[in-house]
């Protein structure tokens, strides 16, 4: 009887003492992403400071990249990033919109499953893929039937000709916004069909029963309700493109001038890193780590709003 | 009077929806015709690649003829691997750690905001970070440095799916278990972990296929390596590298291959992603 009591004695102790270790082994490992984000931005910060220390903030608007002559600033690649993300997202944000009000509302639902994963799949060809597919396959055809007819229609028209002026080879910064659009479309589509999805089916009963038509309800009662939800997926999809890197070297031309027109050829902040960074030395690396550290910053903090947008809305599913 | 204003009214509001659900039909059409383009033009372009040449011989040199891709791949094949060695556990054990003991705590919410950020994290970054760690600091470019990049990638890929999963286990078959007096420990492992197995698998293959395809975290860890190299310590050739420096190259037999790597990946990823739902849809089914 004693014995047994021992026994179960030094079992209990044995087993609390492997759960303390195994609570802990998974807290550290869990913790590591935070030392990862933690050690990410300490970094890039510590390699980052010669520039830093030399440009201070000017290095943000300072409108060149000498690399011979070590003048460096990040106005040319931030135009071009932001440029190019902001195509994208003109061109994704209503084709998101159709895809999943089309997945939610129209397709009939045995097509669901399959239409649903084909977007996802192409959400999971790999950047560079879109790449190739933009230099070799999209850039002629864009240069030859877009960018040609373009131009001889508003390149004279004033205020908005000088947009489209410059050399058609199918390079430059709309083409590398018109790529992106298609790689981070699908991200954003796939966040609002699944808070589309969200919307208490109750809702969308009452609309349809006071004799709405569907692009009624979706227009006046999904979108409002999952407006935060939607944002969101934008926002998502925003800070995809602005730190895509691969899909966009292909195509925008990387020049490190100001562009001056949609066909002009720039540069953003990814493609320089992933042009430049292999062959820098010296300062130039410090001026390439400040440039990547920017990036960060910026997706950061785009990805965090985006987050928390989403995080609301999924927390006011149960009304 | 009232009759014909009404009609009109409701032949706008038809309009309205017709339209709109046109478009949005339009706009799912031109997702899918975008899909299938680029399917068809790396088949159209990179089967004429794939031959028996491409898996035995390596990388060519500038101006040489033929050549293939054999160092790329078994790079590829050995980095994605050891950094699934790496996630594998890492992931599993940080998604545990959120659902089964920190769940509602601060520190459990505030590692899954910053994990959701890091899903979506410019790749290109965790190169320059990784650079700075493990390349800068030892001085030579290396597989492992290329292998830890693409770990950073896919340990949040692997850790949120494998929360996901488990909190979809009943928590009845949690309390069954502590009621035998089962201690924590062998709770999650042994029965939650065990529940979600199928889940967590799939977590794993989209982490594969997410990290296979990745070009920017190895362009300043693996670089690139011309001849055969099983040595992870060395630079290592990679298939995405590969295909990135091949493709705007001005030869015509580099760009050749670079089709035929272009090919692979992209069937090796979308393979794994159907898989991946495929094994999880029958698992639940069953």
């Amino acid at each position: 009887m004693e014995t047994g009591n021992q026994d179960m004695v030094s079992v209990a102790k044995r087993q609390r003492l492997q759960d303390f270790f195994f609570h802990r082994l998974t807290q550290t490992f869990s913790l590591l992403v935070l030392i990862a984000l933690t050690g990410i931005i300490a970094s890039l910060f510590i390699n980052a400071w010669p520039a830093f220390k030399k440009f201070g903030l000017h290095f943000i608007w300072y409108v060149e990249w000498d690399i011979v002559n070590e003048q460096f600033g990040a106005a040319i690649a931030i135009v071009g990033t932001i440029a190019s993300a902001g195509i994208a997202m003109l061109i994704a944000v209503p084709l998101a919109f159709g895809i999943a009000v089309f997945l939610t509302e129209t397709c009939p639902v045995w097509l669901r499953r399959a239409l649903g994963t084909s977007i996802e799949l192409l959400a999971a060809v790999p950047s560079i893929i879109y790449g190739m597919f933009g230099l070799f396959v999209f850039a002629p055809i864009f240069a030859d039937y877009l960018q040609v007819p373009l131009q001889k229609v508003l390149g004279g028209m004033p205020l908005v000709g000088f947009l489209f002026g410059g050399a058609t080879n199918g390079m430059g910064i709309l083409a590398a916004g018109i790529v992106l659009a298609f790689m981070v479309l699908p991200f954003i589509a796939a966040v609002m069909r699944d808070v589309f999805e969200v919307t208490p089916p109750i809702l969308r009963e009452s609309a349809y029963g006071l004799g709405c038509t569907t692009w009624e309800v979706v227009r006046k009662v999904v979108l409002p309700y999952t407006q935060k939800g939607v944002i969101g997926g934008v926002m998502l999809g925003l800070g995809r493109a602005l730190g895509e890197t691969m899909a966009v070297t292909f195509v925008i031309g990387n020049a490190n001038r100001m562009p001056t027109s949609l066909f002009s050829p720039g540069t953003s902040i990814a493609s320089t890193l992933a042009n430049e960074f292999g062959e820098a030395a010296d300062f130039h690396i410090a001026a390439l780590f400040a440039l990547g550290f920017l990036l960060f910053v910026i997706t950061f903090i785009v990805l965090a709003l985006a987050k928390i947008l989403v995080l609301r809305t999924e927390k006011a599913k149960g009304i | 009077m009232l009759t014909n204003f009404n009609q009109k009214l409701y032949n706008r509001r038809r309009r309205a929806n017709a339209q709109g659900l046109i478009l949005s039909m339009a706009a799912m059409g031109l997702g899918l015709a975008v899909l299938l383009w680029i399917l068809f033009v790396l088949l159209s372009n990179g089967l004429a690649a794939v031959d028996w040449n491409m898996f035995t011989k390596d990388t060519p040199a500038p101006g040489s003829e033929g050549g293939g891709l054999r160092n790329a791949i078994v790079g590829s094949l050995m980095m994605v691997g050891l950094s699934v060695l790496v996630s594998t556990p890492v992931g599993i054990l940080a998604g545990i750690y959120l659902t089964e003991y920190g769940d509602q705590s601060k520190t459990a919410e505030l590692t899954r905001f910053v994990t959701d950020i890091m899903l979506s994290a410019p790749s290109i970054v965790l190169g320059l970070f990784v650079y700075a760690i493990a390349v800068a600091t030892v001085g030579n470019f290396s597989g492992y440095a290329g292998s830890l990049a693409l770990s950073l990638i896919a340990i949040p890929v692997v850790m949120r799916t494998t929360e996901n999963m488990l909190r979809l286990v009943p928590s009845s078959l949690r309390e069954a278990a502590f009621a035998l007096g089962a201690p924590r420990w062998k709770v999650s492992t042994l029965v939650t972990l065990r529940a979600a197995k199928s889940g967590v698998i799939t977590g794993l293959l989209l982490a594969v296929a997410r990290i296979s395809g990745e070009t920017a975290p190895l362009l300043f860890t693996a670089l690139n390596n011309q001849f055969y190299n099983t040595d992870m310590g060395k630079p290592m050739a990679n298939l995405p590298v590969v295909i990135f420096q091949f493709a705007m190259s001005p030869y015509d037999n580099w760009i050749r291959l670079a089709w035929g790597g272009a090919l692979l990946i992209t069937m090796a990823v979308l393979v794994l992603n159907i898989l991946a739902r495929v094994f999880f849809r029958e698992k639940i089914s069953a």
